[in-house]
Parts: C-alpha cells; sequence; structure tokens
C-alpha cells in the first residue's frame, strides 16, 4: 500500500495512458466492423470473405502485429500508432461477427413495414436496421471494449507506455505488488468502460430497456 | 380507382405466383382479395405499392401507370397495414403514426398534434402515446398500424392479413372499428385475408382467388352467396357444406335458424341489428 501511495502520481500517468490508448480502437473498430458486418449481412457472396478474414486477424498473434506495423505503416518501433492500428484491427476482428449476426436479427416484419411505408435506402438504414441492431452491436462492443483494454498491455512489451509496464517491472523486480496494483489498475478501466458502455445504451436505446423488463414480466407470470 | 391489366408475377425461382390478372379496384369502397396461401393475394397488394413489381402486364392507379412512379414516394401516399403491426419497435406509439408524415418533410410539431388525432380515431387512449410497441397488446398495436396507416390521409388503404395474428374478440372489435372509420372517411381499401367471413363482412367487393392469381368470382357478398360461380367458390364460402344454408326452426317456441350441419347459427330478429344479447349469430348492421 504504501508503494501504492508513494507512486500514485506514476499510476496515475499510465491509467491515462492505458485509456488514451484503448478508447481510439474501440471506437475506429466499431465505426470500421459495422459497415463491413453490414455488407456481410446484406451481400451474400461477400459474407464467407468477411468473416473468416475477420476471424484470420484475430490470430496473429499480438507482438508479431506490433512488430510488423512499423515496416507496413512507415511508423517509428515506439510510436503508439502501431499500437492503436493493432488493437483496432483486433477489435474489427471481434466485432464484425457480431455486427453481421446483429444486422441478421432485425426482425424481416420490421425491415418490410419500413419499406412499404416509404423510407428510401439510406433512411432506413440510420433509422430502422442500425438502431435494431443497437442492442446486439452493443453486447459485442462491450465484449471489445474488455478485450481490448486487456490487450493494451502487450504494447509495454515494445515500450509503448499503459498500465502494462507494471507487469513487466514488477516481474524483473520480483515486486508482485506492483503486478497485482496494474491488474487492479486494467480491471477497474474495463469495469468503469463496461458501465460507460451500459449507460450509453440505457440512453440510446430506451425501448430495448423496455423490451427486455417486459419478457422477463411474461416469463415470470408464466412460471 | 386502380386497375390491374392483365399483370403476371413470376419470381426468381421460376415459380408463377401470378398469371394475366386483370381486375378494377373502384375508388371509396373496400375491395377484399381472399383466397388460401399460394392465391398470390399478398403479391398482388404488394404489387399496388411496388414492394414487388410484375413481370407482365401493368397496374394504374387512376390512369398513371405505377411504373413509372419512384417507388419511395408511391408508398408513401398510400396507407399499409400488416399483420403483426409492423410497428417500428424503437419508436414510441406517438412517432410510429408520425413516422410517414415527418419522413415527407411535416414538421415534427404538427405530425404529433395530428398523430394523437388519429389516436382518437382508431379509439386508443391519448395516455399510450408515449408507450412502445412492446408495452402494448396485439389489438392496441393494429390500432397503431391503422393510425399510421391512415396519418398521410392516403386515398389508398392497403391491408394485409391486418387482424389475422389477434384473438376472435378482438379481431370483431377491430372489424366494426374499421368499418366505421371506412363510413367515415370512405377510403379506397384493398384488403387482403384467407378468412371468408372477414371478406363478406368488409368487403363491398369481394375477389375471390385460386392458386396463381386466378379470380374465381368477383362481385359483391350477396351476388357470391346467391350465385356461388362453381364448385370451388361455393366450397370456399361455405355454401356447400350448408354452412350458409339458413333455415328456420320454429320447434323451440322461438324462431331459431339452423344451418345445414344442424347447428344453431343464431336467432331471427325484427330488425337489423337485433336486441342486446341475441346478437350471436346476428348480421352486423
Amino acid at each position: 500500500m504504501t508503494w501504492v501511495l508513494a507512486n500514485f502520481g506514476q499510476i496515475w500517468r499510465l491509467t491515462l495512458d492505458h485509456i488514451a490508448l484503448s478508447v481510439p480502437p474501440i471506437l475506429l473498430g466499431f465505426l470500421i466492423a459495422v459497415p463491413l458486418g453490414w455488407i456481410a449481412h446484406r451481400y451474400a457472396p461477400f459474407r464467407g470473405a468477411i468473416l473468416t478474414l475477420g476471424g484470420l486477424l484475430y490470430t496473429i498473434p499480438g507482438i508479431a502485429l506490433f512488430l510488423s506495423l512499423p515496416v507496413i505503416l512507415g511508423t517509428r518501433i515506439l510510436d503508439p500508432i502501431n499500437v492503436v492500428v493493432g488493437m483496432t484491427i483486433y477489435a474489427v476482428a471481434l466485432l464484425v461477427r457480431t455486427a453481421a449476426d446483429a444486422f441478421d436479427a432485425v426482425s424481416g416484419d420490421v425491415r418490410q413495414s419500413s419499406v412499404a411505408i416509404g423510407y428510401g435506402p439510406v433512411r432506413r438504414f440510420f433509422e430502422v436496421e442500425l438502431p435494431l441492431a443497437g442492442p446486439v452491436l452493443l453486447s459485442g462492443l462491450r465484449v471489445v471494449s474488455a478485450s481490448t483494454v486487456s490487450l493494451v498491455t502487450i504494447g509495454s512489451l515494445i515500450g509503448v507506455s499503459s498500465l502494462g509496464y507494471f507487469f513487466l517491472n514488477g516481474l524483473n523486480r520480483r515486486f508482485p505488488t506492483e503486478i497485482f496494483t496494474g491488474i487492479v489498475g486494467v480491471i477497474v478501466i474495463a469495469v468503469v468502460f463496461d458501465l460507460l458502455l451500459v449507460l450509453i445504451g440505457r440512453l440510446l436505446l430506451p425501448w430495448a430497456h423496455v423490451a427486455r423488463q417486459r419478457e422477463r414480466r411474461g416469463r415470470g407470470a408464466a412460471a | 380507382m386502380i386497375a390491374f391489366e392483365g399483370v403476371s408475377k413470376r419470381f426468381p425461382d421460376g415459380s408463377l405466383a401470378v398469371d394475366d390478372f386483370t381486375l378494377t379496384i373502384p375508388s371509396r369502397s373496400t375491395t377484399v382479395l381472399v383466397g388460401s396461401s399460394g392465391s398470390g393475394k399478398t403479391t398482388l397488394l404488394r404489387m399496388i405499392n411496388r414492394m414487388v413489381d410484375p413481370t407482365g402486364g401493368r397496374i394504374t392507379i387512376d390512369g398513371d401507370d405505377v411504373a413509372k412512379l419512384d417507388p419511395v414516394k408511391l408508398r408513401r401516399r398510400i396507407g399499409y397495414v400488416m399483420q403483426n403491426s409492423g410497428l417500428l419497435p424503437h419508436r414510441t406509439v406517438i412517432d410510429n403514426v408520425a413516422n410517414v408524415p415527418i419522413l415527407d418533410g411535416v414538421k415534427k410539431s404538427e405530425a404529433h398534434a395530428h398523430a394523437l388525432e388519429l389516436l382518437d380515431t382508431v379509439g386508443l387512449d391519448r395516455s399510450l402515446a408515449k408507450r412502445y410497441p412492446a408495452q402494448l397488446s396485439g389489438g392496441q398495436q393494429q390500432r397503431v398500424g391503422v393510425a399510421r396507416g391512415l396519418a398521410v390521409d392516403p386515398n389508398i388503404l392497403l391491408m394485409d392479413e391486418p387482424f389475422g395474428a389477434v384473438d376472435p374478440l378482438v379481431r370483431d372489435e377491430l372489424q366494426q372499428e374499421l368499418l366505421r372509420i371506412q363510413r367515415e372517411l370512405s377510403k379506397t381499401i384493398v384488403f387482403v385475408t384467407h378468412d371468408i367471413d372477414e371478406a363478406f363482412l368488409l368487403g363491398d367487393q369481394v375477389v375471390i382467388l385460386r392458386t396463381g392469381g386466378i379470380v374465381a368470382q368477383a362481385g359483391t357478398p350477396a351476388e357470391i352467396l346467391a350465385n356461388p360461380a362453381d364448385e370451388f367458390v361455393a366450397s370456399f364460402v361455405g355454401a356447400e357444406r350448408g354452412r350458409r344454408a339458413l333455415h328456420i326452426d320454429a320447434e323451440h317456441g322461438d324462431r331459431v335458424l339452423v344451418d345445414g350441419t344442424g347447428r344453431v347459427a343464431g336467432v331471427l330478429t325484427d330488425g337489423p341489428g337485433g336486441m342486446a344479447g341475441t346478437a350471436a349469430g346476428s348480421a352486423p348492421e
């Protein structure tokens, strides 16, 4: 505990670094995966290719990815951009299948009905399909958020600062308190992100909450 | 007036849903397309607002070929009510009703005010306006569906088995409401159902379809009942089995109507509508 108090400044700084590295990949991953997922949902011939590619990307080992990105992108090896791009690739890989499933799950009746009352294709996407895919997209995003916050620690191996530094340094010094501090920090960030996502979901998708409540009540009454 | 002129529809898989269908649907009255599944009735309905485009023939609305109209604009000026309401689950009742006018550029406040009036029209309490569809009963959802269909004050209202999924009591209620609304608004309604009783109740013109969109008979309910064109129609309307061949049985001291199967169908009364409590089998007003 004394160590934590004595090093609070560093813990706080690395926590902020960690957050700064985690947020862009989550947002970018979402922005890239949603259109890809929609294409996979809408155009059957592309579905296999997109989903397989997503699955393959996720199997690339993190270190290999971080070391090869500077060569591909022409960035410096210590540039945090490498971590952001790498994490974005993982986020897309994780989310693209969920996004395709989310659009698949939109009821055909509702889609038909939106066509029948005069929605054109663009407004139908933004005002009907995207919000109705929202609950499934949100659950996918929660997984991506937790996974990104934990994977960002790998960046420390190539010298990009995050709470992962405490793992490496604690290991070198055989100092469990430091490692434990890193773990707690990562968990706290992950939980806070998750709560934020749930809160955003409540605000943007109030109807989903209502529908779930009703379903639960219905099941309760049937039992 | 809506006119089908030699309309055919072959789906990409090669199946022929409708073959050379010709029919005139007069304005300001209700035409019911009735047939079993596979009769092409829903396909025919969806051709009117170009949800489905025919592969042969043409459809005109007041003389305009629909194929030459922009489908999205066409759909916005035709009301559409479907089974399971088709309401947008993420929009409140009022937003669902005001949906099409807002798509069309009407100001939100104006569209909402009109939507509240429409809730009155379809017999829904205004207090439901802020609920989501999932918070309503099936019958209430269908009423919202009808209100949405009426929101742009369309000349034409297309109804695709709108009361097919609600329980019989609610269905009776909704049918009577529709008759009342139609008396007030006189829309051109095209209604699809597989229920011949519903067809006879609601239709000024009833079109009985065979498989493949072939017209077995078209006419008023009375014409069809009195002179079924053939065996198929007779069996479809139930005349053959005697379900509609009623006779008076006075043995019970009262004048009771009995059908050909021996089932008591109702009580004979002196005037239309009958007395309260004896209306079980009596004709609607």
